[in-house]
């Protein structure tokens, strides 16, 4: 047995818990979680199932942690997990899975099988079956600060652009901010717009924030792949500068799966809860339109819908906030058909969009998408991740379709009314 | 051993060691599952309340979701079927009625014959559709293997031996009593090491998804 397929079966090992023992002993195989997921859904492949693409992660338990499996361990005739077995499984648990949850809240017996993906995923990382493109990202995160390695100057240049068209001063390492704001790579790469828009609301909301030089980067690779370890570390940098500027709380960009990192994941990465809050920007923004602090001078008028990030709705609970705000911008607004928890992923999710063995496959997936926003009858639609963006954007291009992609803080920026009187001030 | 002697031991000592592997083999499962313990969770939840969150799943995943009803109609009604046909033959047919009062002296009304006749045909029925499902649908046949079968036969056959049993078909009533009651005591001791666990860590797994789930603020 080589070392690193040694290495994986230890850690898949290590990965089990009583939640996930819990859940193999629970399936009885009824195949209903095929229903909720988007690439048996678009392919029809029964592998595809989601419960099947943990497989490594069931044989893993059943021969250390059953009394049977152990048994037929000990007379040696038990079948171990081979190389070539975590080869096949390599489509299934990265290509072919955005980690979206819909498969767990349809699972009769309650089984939450997004989570034993993203757990089963350590153990293929731990093997060295992940694919190229998330080896790459989570690389160039630990070395560069993020999976496009941009360097600080490159983010400074842009906040000096988004300075100059606004003449608002972007705040930079100002310690006792209220809120550290974190960007993720392609928000300053492709979507730089956001930097001004979030700059001239934080102002005209009075809004005492600031970015770090340090860590301004919120995506997370670690998580994608299924890396403890560089997921904490990157954790960690943010951590690391949030109590450096002694925030109140950490703000998650239009990103779903940095959300999930930051958010959810973080503490439990870096072993110990934080001395602040995070929120993610939509929360904050619809929490400054409560107190009135957010007020629009006029709405879009055009036939819009809405796509909700799956990291942000249903494995984020961020379930209302991101409607009331798009009410409030879009006044012609029409619902996507499950929107909300139920909602169906883009396709790009989960580290997906990084994952170039995945391409073909996550245009496939993109087809649920595509028969929603057709059924709304929209000329544009609104997101509130910068992947979910960019993978909608590139799949609209792909199918020919001529619908405008727009982010919601973008939107908001864009309708804001503006005026000099001095706003209440955030206690 | 004649007919009589066999079901004197199926009705004593076979009957205690089965419950016997039954009641041990459930507790050392569910110690086996719970001994791997489940780290705190040291994010802030959103909630203070997410074992409210767990129970409550416990209770809603008991009923499919409309996109999950549309999508799987027949089985899905099959399946509540002959879980319900199931429960009700198993607790409310007065001759297992007895068999509970003595083992633990405590009783409760039954249900009328013609219920309990017909429900038992439904069952089996319904147990019928659902493997057939299994062995046409391609997701259901792909993922299954000779343990969803095994699961399948050693449920089916004490409902299928005490319809005939009841009805003297086949074999006189004695021998098919003796065949029921075996069975029963087939599914007991095979229960605890099959997938038939489901029966009790559906609770376990249902809890875990909507606690975890409710600290989030999402109801699952």
């Amino acid at each position: 047995m080589s070392t690193s397929l040694e290495r994986g079966l230890r850690t898949f090992k290590e990965q089990i818990d009583a939640p996930i023992a819990s859940f193999l002993n629970s399936c009885v195989r009824c195949g209903m979680c095929a229903d909720a997921c988007l690439f048996y859904q678009t392919t029809g492949d029964p592998k595809y199932t989601p419960i099947h693409k943990v497989e490594p992660l069931r044989r893993a338990w059943k021969q250390e942690y059953t009394f049977w499996g152990r048994f037929a361990k000990a007379l040696g005739i038990s079948k171990p997990i081979t190389d070539e077995e975590l080869s096949e499984w390599q489509e299934l648990l990265y290509d072919s899975c955005t980690l979206c949850g819909r498969c767990s809240l349809v699972c009769p017996v309650g089984n939450d099988i997004a989570y034993m993906i993203r757990k089963a995923r350590e153990g293929m990382v731990a093997a060295g079956h992940a694919p190229q493109g998330l080896k790459t990202a989570s690389i160039n995160s630990i070395e560069a600060g993020g999976p496009m390695r941009i360097p600080l100057e490159t983010f400074q240049k842009k906040c000096a652009i988004a300075e100059k068209n606004t003449g608002i001063k972007i705040p930079f390492d100002v310690e006792g901010a209220d809120y550290l704001l974190l960007m993720s790579s392609s928000e300053i790469m492709q979507f730089d717009e956001f930097i001004g828009s979030v700059a001239k609301i934080f102002k005209q909301a009075n809004v005492s924030w600031t970015y770090s030089s340090e860590a301004f980067e919120a995506t997370n690779s670690g998580i994608q792949i299924g890396s403890s370890d560089i997921a904490a570390e990157l954790v960690e940098r943010i951590v690391g500068a949030a109590e450096k500027l002694k925030v109140k709380a950490v703000i998650s960009p239009e990103c779903g799966h940095a959300y999930t990192a930051i958010r959810w994941e973080g503490p439990n990465l870096i072993g110990r809860p934080y001395s602040f809050k995070v929120l993610h920007i939509l929360e904050l923004l619809d929490q400054l339109r409560e107190e009135g602090r957010l007020v629009l001078e006029d709405q879009d008028m055009g036939h819009m819908t809405f796509h909700d990030p799956c990291q942000l709705v249903r494995r984020g609970g961020v379930l209302e906030q991101p409607v009331n705000l798009v009410k409030m911008v879009a006044g012609n607004y029409v619902p996507m058909p499950d929107q909300g928890k139920w909602n169906w992923c883009c396709g790009g999710g989960g580290g997906v969009s990084a994952n170039e063995d995945a391409r073909e496959l996550q245009t496939t997936a993109f087809k649920i998408k595509k028969e929603q926003i057709e059924a709304t009858g929209a000329k544009s639609l609104i997101t509130s991740c910068s992947n979910c963006r960019n993978v909608i954007e590139e799949a609209l291009e792909e199918y020919d379709m001529d619908i405008e992609v727009l982010g919601l803080s973008e939107m908001i920026a864009e309708h804001l009314k503006i005026d000099n009187k001095p706003q209440e001030s955030e206690s | 051993m004649d007919t009589m002697e066999l079901l004197a031991w199926a009705k004593g000592p076979g009957l205690s060691i089965s419950l016997t592997i039954l009641l041990l083999g459930i507790t050392a499962r569910l110690l086996e599952m719970l001994i791997l313990g489940r780290k705190q969770d040291l994010s802030e939840a959103r909630v203070a309340n997410s074992a409210t969150y767990g129970f409550r799943t416990i209770v809603t995943r008991s009923l499919p979701s409309m996109e999950t009803f549309k999508a799987e109609t027949i089985p899905l009604l099959a399946g509540y079927a002959f879980h319900i046909g199931l429960f009700l033959i198993v607790f409310f047919y007065l001759p297992h009625i007895l068999v509970f009062k003595g083992l633990l002296n405590l009783t409760w009304p039954e249900l009328p014959m013609w219920l309990i006749d017909s429900m038992t045909l439904i069952t089996m029925a319904s147990m019928l559709i659902v493997l057939w499902y299994r062995l046409t649908n391609k997701v259901r046949r792909y993922l299954s293997s000779v343990g969803d079968y095994f699961a399948w036969f050693v449920t089916f056959l004490p409902v299928l031996t005490g319809y005939l049993a009841f009805h003297r078909l086949m074999l006189p009533y004695n021998d098919m009593l003796v065949i029921h009651i075996l069975s029963v005591e087939l599914l007991f001791i095979t229960l605890p090491f099959t997938k038939l666990i489901h029966t009790v860590t559906l609770f376990f797994s249902r809890y875990y998804n909507g606690q975890a789930a409710g600290r989030k603020g999402v109801k699952v």
